[in-house]
């Protein structure tokens, strides 16, 4: 199971990477796994308002169709168009071509509800058990 | 114990513990005593023959042998021979949906011709494999509607089956939506009032075509006044009158319902009937309902299976796009078979028929004293009379005479007691139709 160290980690498995106040998202490894091979990608509406745990993505796989929240809540400002044509980037790369939807931040603080790599490794490890 | 009930004593006395409630009857408390059973004593069985003979002697007291000039959403059109015998074989005679691609091929390349079928009619790109009834797929394209905006507000031209506008408000009692209802002028929707309740709040307008007057309109400018404030239109369908009408499709509709009875189903008392629904390809994966897909099995030969189950509730649970998956398969399959019977050409034909019948008739009814045929919109094979009696009584002094008369307006629409609804369908016979004026004109006189 692959986690990429410098991203953070929410409960429901999507990673977030912040540079100044710009957040990209995605699905980690361990949620594309579980899905399956992704056959469809509902993106959000660019310029949408999200809050912060809102569900505004879903990913459709051969087994089930998944809903994803927004880790950081603001406005989304761009969104992967490429998985429309090709879906199985999220199980090819999920934490880098596979990125779904880059949202501007709102408020800084919403990350200290977050995990680190660290303490979402200890987490993914405590479901298994 | 009831035998078909496993519950013991216990049991039932741990569940009703765990719920905090005293005993059964405190359980139902809610339910009126008017509405609960008076006695659940049920008199003893009857043998075989017993049976037949009670239930033989209560069908006889239909009376099967009236001239039906009755339509209201529902037609007396001719059934090939050829659909009953077909669909009634071992091999597709079930209800239930083919979960199993492996032994359900026959049935799903049938469910994947009905859509294929449906789809060309309509001129839509996709179909589901039918749902239980024009009401409910009506209801269910609404609620589409409704996601997919996000907005809370419904139009609903009047000319909507008032069965069907029933359905939608009964479904929706407990949810917070808003309805406005726009009147019908002359026969045909009121594009003034449309234009003052379409805002971008509304989801979407539901119309309807030929209307519950009969009347025919081309909803082309509303549907593209709905898309400019982001709403979505909804045009619910007659199948038949598609043989020759513009297809909601060449009007701009985003979601096609309607009911497929007329489509090789007899007219049972309400049914088992066909509910039916088409839209636009980028809408496929928020129609609720099962769609029959073909592809390619492991030898590289076309077969079929259900597709796109992963929005249904068996996996996505209260996200789903619809708490129905069923379908009316056994149903859907007749319509099928009828419209492979019918053919292209002969759905123009049968449409054509119908059509010159209504005008046939309207000018018989025209010319009976006191009888007004309404003419301010183009019909199908359907219209409205203005009588200058009650229209209830009309139709109980025709049925004595051998003729289902039409559906009584004022049933559905206080004020309109004297308007009576005439369908005309391809099987009335020229005499069946001059027999069925000079009746008219008896009663009246």
């Amino acid at each position: 199971m692959e986690i990429e160290d410098n991203y953070l980690y929410t409960k429901e498995h999507e990673w977030v990477s912040i540079e100044d106040n710009m957040a990209t998202m995605g699905i980690s490894d361990y949620a594309q796994e579980a899905l399956g091979d992704v056959t469809y990608v509902e993106l959000p509406q660019e310029e949408e308002e999200v809050e912060q745990f809102e569900q505004f993505v879903s990913v459709e796989s051969v087994k089930a169709a998944s809903d994803i929240y927004a880790p950081m809540g603001g406005k989304v400002t761009e969104v992967n168009r490429k998985l429309e044509e090709t879906p199985a980037l999220i199980n090819k790369d999920c934490y880098g071509k596979g990125w779904i939807a880059k949202i501007e931040v709102r408020d800084m603080d919403e990350s200290t509800n977050l995990m680190s790599a660290e303490e979402y490794r200890s987490y993914l490890e405590s479901l298994e058990t | 114990m009831n035998p078909y009930i496993t519950n013991t004593p216990q049991e039932v006395g741990q569940m009703l513990e765990s719920i905090g409630v005293e005993n059964i009857d405190a359980l139902f408390a809610d339910i009126k005593p008017k509405h609960s059973p008076q006695s659940f004593d049920l008199p003893a069985g009857l043998s075989e023959y017993e049976v037949v003979r009670r239930v033989t002697q209560l069908a006889l007291k239909n009376n099967v042998h009236v001239v039906p000039f009755i339509g209201g959403g529902y037609y007396d059109h001719y059934i090939p021979t050829v659909v009953g015998a077909l669909a009634s074989r071992g091999e597709f005679y079930t209800a239930y949906t083919p979960y199993q691609p492996e032994c359900a091929q026959g049935t799903l390349q049938a469910l994947f011709e009905y859509q294929s079928a449906m789809c060309a009619l309509t001129g839509m790109a996709v179909s589901n494999a039918s749902l239980y009834d024009g009401g409910t797929a009506l209801y269910e394209a609404m609620m589409m509607a409704i996601r997919m905006t996000g907005r809370h507000k419904v139009i609903m031209d009047g000319g909507v089956s008032p069965i069907y506008r029933k359905i939608l408000k009964t479904y929706t009692h407990h949810l917070s939506y808003q309805f406005a209802e726009t009147p019908v002028v002359h026969g045909q929707s009121s594009r003034e009032e449309i234009d003052r309740l379409l805002d971008r709040d509304t989801a979407v307008i539901i119309l309807q075509n030929p209307n519950f007057f009969g009347s025919i309109d081309d909803f082309t400018d509303i549907i593209k006044k709905a898309h400019s404030v982001g709403a979505l239109a909804i045009v619910s369908v007659y199948p038949i009158s598609l043989g020759l009408l513009k297809t909601p499709a060449q009007m701009g509709a985003d979601i096609v319902t309607g009911e497929g009875q007329s489509l090789g189903l007899p007219l049972n008392f309400g049914g088992p009937y066909l509910g039916f629904m088409c839209t636009h390809k980028k809408y496929v994966r928020k129609m609720p309902g099962r769609i029959v897909g073909q592809t390619l099995d492991a030898k590289g030969e076309r077969c079929f299976v259900n597709t796109l189950q992963a929005r249904e509730q068996h996996i996505r649970r209260d996200k789903a796009t619809s708490n129905i998956c069923t379908n009316v398969s056994l149903c859907a399959l007749q319509a099928a078979i009828f419209m492979a019977v019918v053919g292209k050409n002969g759905l123009k034909e049968m449409a054509q028929l119908n059509l010159d019948k209504a005008e046939f008739a309207k000018q018989l009814l025209s010319k009976i004293k006191g009888v007004e045929v309404k003419r301010s919109a183009p019909t199908f094979n359907e219209f409205t009379v203005h009588l200058p009696v009650d229209a209830s009584h009309v139709v109980a002094a025709m049925m004595s005479r051998g003729f289902a008369a039409g559906f009584p307006l004022g049933r559905y629409y206080p004020g309109m007691e004297r308007y009576l609804l005439v369908a005309v369908t391809e099987k009335r016979t020229k005499e069946e139709i001059e027999r069925y004026a000079k009746a008219l004109q008896e009663v009246l006189n």
